[in-house]
């Protein structure tokens, strides 16, 4: 049993943000690894990113966007309750080292992941230039967070509400072409979002790391439900990946595979409000 | 003929008779409608019996009623028209007369005499006899559930022997003096002594005798291929069947704990050194309980959310009900064996943390790494490993879905690629699941199948499909990214492989399709890099798994012990378990002399001090 000792509601409870005793996790867990969790007996096996971690205290975040039954189920738990399982920490963490200028590109919920990853490259002694976008200003997450990390912070949204109006493809490409030191570019957010940052870097020829999400039961590369196509070979995000150099990720077959089970998830958010 | 005696027999469902002289025996089943009509002389008088194990007493079709306690004059074979009834025999107990009774209930299987004066019962048939008896008992068969029914849920398919089954298939043993059997099976089960046990209808002796070298009884009675083991090299095998051991195990298991028999064994001793075992399949489940007997504290790493690895999350409900993989690891949770889930070893905890820690450690991770062929459109929706399908509809319990949040898989054609017992586990579990077709898909013959005949055959029953000497060589996939067929190209058998088995060779122009809307590949598993990419001090064979010392079992860094599918890449639960059973006895030893090491230094030292 795993309790959370804080919860937090952001982005009109559309996101959500909990603080987990996990001192053994919190103590192992690099930036870019996951947990997998399950809420209760009946529940589903969940891949989660971790968005920070306490080690000293001994409690990981995770921030997860409500979607459907497991995170509607997540979202009505308070502080003090607990959640069944967590296995973790799970996946290779983040190739961090000082390279000089990254870009760290993140959008809607994929800021979360983004941030532990930030955080660590910065304290690896890079010039950290952060571009974090949402839809609205409304479902922007961890602004201040990510202000506090970033050399520069540069924020959009998609209607203009907040920063600059449009998606984060548009200042990635002004720096790009600005900017002639830039070694990296680290995109974590929704498959197009990642797919057309991609498109761009791969003009410029600037090497791109992906956070990929795709399906996934077991999370340590029992089932291969979470096989993703790079560079031409299928592997296992859950062991291989779950960052993988974004030039090589077949995004294609990524989205195909992770829209099979989207009416399943409808009809089972669906019974349980019932 | 005594009836009374005969009154022995009634709460017995079975009923068996033999002729002395020509050795024909007899049965009378409960379900037999046609009971067994014998002739019979009663006060001077021919008369019909008819045997029947519902009666009290003798149904006489005759007008002729029997009286209580009245004497068959004579009772005729119906084989050979002679007498069943010896008059000349003297008890071997008492001496006395002897009314002879050649009739006897299936516990009682070579025919005896009682004896009239004292009621001694006294078997009066040499060992050839008794052996050309038992020669002659067919191999029993276990009940099971309607084919027709069963593939509508997920209980279990046999429902195991009755006692008398189980007795009268025990009759069937020759207590061969040097077994074949013992050495067949890899925990070298005393198989003879548990058998004798059943004849003599003490059961709980006879499961006492299995758990002293495998405490998993009720599993290997279950999934172990015993036709490739114990019961492979069984005497009487050659010339008929052998004697089903497999199922006496399970039915010997299944009784102690449904006669909740079970005693947990005492840890009279302890010792101080302690044991860590990463994964609770059944290598690691086997360790654990032999160093927890010998005294260790132990305790097991599982990366799940459920123990029992493969027996959890592979084998389905139907084939290995999850309630009894329970019930054997209570049994070791009562033994103090500690259980951590939701440990990843490796990421969370490395070996060399462990050992920091522990004196030694398991690795009994199992080859869960799901193979696919790498053909074209292989990563089509509804296309799954036989894992990511076994695990969704048992560990995770897609089947009950939307009651279990796990979204199950669904198809009305699926085909399931391989042969092997995960692919009739697969397929089975496809056609409960609703399906209107499945069909295996295998690129050898039916001869070369590599599942165990018994789950063939169930396969068969239940109505799925086998497209043999076939192999898929690209899938087809719809709009919407979902297989829709798989192109498919037809193989002959040429000459065999390493393994010994012909080598399917593809025969060129003969492709054709395969219409499904599902697909699971079931053609093996790899070993996972999870556990070795923080200890690269683990030393691997060419195909990844781990490399042992095979006398000890003990892997390239000391203390740190290997085995089941992790070295051997995927095999049997029983073999798991016999690995676990040599490392085991290995570490115990090695950790025995380090101890004694340690005390001798304590004393040296004190000496010196002195």
């Amino acid at each position: 049993m795993f309790q959370i000792i804080r919860k937090q509601e952001m982005a009109k409870g559309s996101i959500i943000r909990f603080d987990i005793e996990a001192p053994k996790i919190a103590k192992k867990l690099k930036p870019g690894q996951f947990i997998i969790l399950r809420v209760n007996e009946t529940g589903e096996r969940i891949p989660l990113t971790v968005a920070d971690k306490d080690a000293f205290a001994g409690y990981i975040t995770i921030i997860f966007q409500v979607v459907g039954k497991t995170t509607a189920l997540m979202r009505s738990l308070n502080e003090g309750d607990t959640i069944k399982d967590i296995a973790g920490p799970l996946g290779k963490p983040a190739d961090v080292e000082k390279v000089g200028t990254v870009v760290m590109v993140g959008g809607g919920t994929g800021v979360a992941i983004l941030h532990h990853v930030a955080k660590a490259y910065k304290e690896a002694g890079n010039y950290v230039i952060g571009i974090i976008g949402s839809q609205d200003i409304e479902l922007l997450i961890l602004e201040n967070e990510m202000r506090a990390i970033c050399d520069e912070l540069i924020i959009t949204t998609d209607n203009g509400s907040y920063g600059e109006r449009g998606f984060v493809t548009q200042p990635l490409k002004k720096y790009l072409s600005e900017r002639y030191d830039i070694k990296l570019v680290y995109a974590i957010g929704p498959i197009i979002m990642m797919k057309n940052v991609c498109k761009l870097t791969k003009s410029f020829k600037i090497p791109t790391m992906v956070s990929l999400n795709p399906i996934m039961i077991d999370g340590t590369g029992m089932c291969g439900g979470c096989r993703v196509k790079i560079g031409g070979k299928t592997k296992f995000c859950c062991v291989d990946g779950p960052d993988f150099p974004g030039n090589e990720v077949d995004f294609e077959e990524l989205e195909k595979r992770n829209s099979l089970y989207l009416k399943d998830e409808k009809d089972s958010l669906l019974a349980s409000i019932r | 003929m005594v009836l009374n005696d005969v009154k022995y027999l009634k709460y017995k469902t079975y009923l068996q008779t033999y002729c002395p002289y020509c050795k024909v025996s007899f049965n009378v089943e409960k379900n037999d409608l046609k009971q067994l009509k014998l002739n019979a002389i009663y006060k001077n008088q021919e008369l019909q019996l008819t045997l029947s194990p519902y009666l009290d007493v003798f149904d006489v079709e005759s007008s002729i009623p029997l009286e209580k306690d009245s004497i068959l004059d004579d009772l005729i074979c119906p084989h050979c028209g002679k007498s069943l009834i010896s008059k000349q025999i003297s008890c071997g107990e008492c001496n006395s007369h002897v009314g002879e009774v050649i009739i006897s209930a299936a516990s009682k299987l070579i025919p005896f005499y009682i004896c009239l004066k004292h009621g001694c019962e006294w078997h009066g048939l040499s060992k050839s006899d008794e052996r050309k008896i038992k020669l002659k008992i067919p191999r029993q068969t276990m009940p099971e559930q309607d084919q027709t029914l069963r593939v509508h849920n997920y209980e279990e398919v046999p429902y195991g022997y009755t006692t008398e089954l189980a007795m009268l298939e025990a009759g069937r043993c020759l207590q061969c003096k040097n077994p074949k059997c013992v050495a067949g099976c890899p925990v070298n089960i005393d198989i003879p002594s548990f058998i004798e046990l059943i004849t003599h209808e003490t059961l709980n002796e006879a499961a006492k005798k299995i758990k002293e070298r495998n405490v998993l009884p009720s599993i290997c009675g279950r999934v172990c291929p015993q036709e490739n083991q114990c019961e492979e090299v069984c005497i009487l095998g050659i010339k008929d069947k052998p004697v089903a051991i497999g199922r006496l195990e399970r039915f010997v298991a299944d009784y102690e704990r449904k006669m909740e028999l079970v005693e947990v064994p005492v840890i009279s001793e302890t010792i101080p050194q302690k044991i860590a075992i990463i994964g609770s399949g059944p290598s690691g489940l086997t360790v654990a309980a032999d160093m927890r007997k010998h005294g260790y504290s132990v305790t097991i790493y599982e990366a799940l959310h459920e123990t029992g690895g493969v027996l959890t999350y592979g084998i389905p409900e139907f084939r290995l009900p999850k309630s009894i993989v329970q019930f054997e690891i209570n049994y070791l949770k009562e033994m103090g064996v500690r259980f951590e889930l939701n440990h990843v070893i490796g990421p969370l905890i490395t070996i060399d943390e462990l050992l920091d820690n522990y004196d030694a450690v398991f690795i009994g991770v199992g080859a869960g790494l799901p193979r696919f062929m790498n053909i074209e459109g292989e990563s089509l929706g509804n296309i799954f490993s036989s894992n990511e399908y076994l695990t969704r509809m048992n560990l995770m319990k897609a089947y009950k879905f939307p009651e279990y949040d796990t979204p199950k898989p669904r198809g009305n054609k699926i085909a399931v690629i391989g042969g092997g017992n995960v692919a009739m586990d697969c397929a089975r579990t496809a056609i409960r699941n609703g399906a209107e077709e499945v069909t295996i898909v295998y690129r050898r013959s039916r001869h070369e199948l590599p599942a165990r005949q018994e789950e063939v055959h169930h396969a068969e029953q239940e109505g799925i499909k086998f497209k043999l000497l076939t192999s898929p060589i690209k899938y087809i996939g719809t709009d919407s990214y979902a297989v829709k067929g798989m192109e498919c190209i037809q193989m002959k058998l040429g000459e065999p492989d390493d393994s010994g088995r012909r080598r399917p060779v593809p025969i060129e122009n003969s492709n054709f399709i395969i219409e499904c809307d599902m697909a699971i590949v079931a053609i093996g598993t790899g070993p996972n890099p999870i556990i070795f990419n923080s200890s690269p001090k683990l030393k691997r064979n060419k195909w990844g798994y781990i490399n042992v010392n095979p006398e000890t079992n003990e892997t390239s860094m000391e203390f740190v012990y290997a085995g089941g599918d992790i070295v051997t890449g995927s095999a049997t639960v029983i073999e798991a378990m016999g690995a676990g059973r040599i490392a085991a006895n290995a570490m115990h030893e090695k950790l025995q002399k380090k101890l004694n090491h340690a005390k001798k230094q304590k004393g040296k030292k004190k000496q010196i001090a002195k």
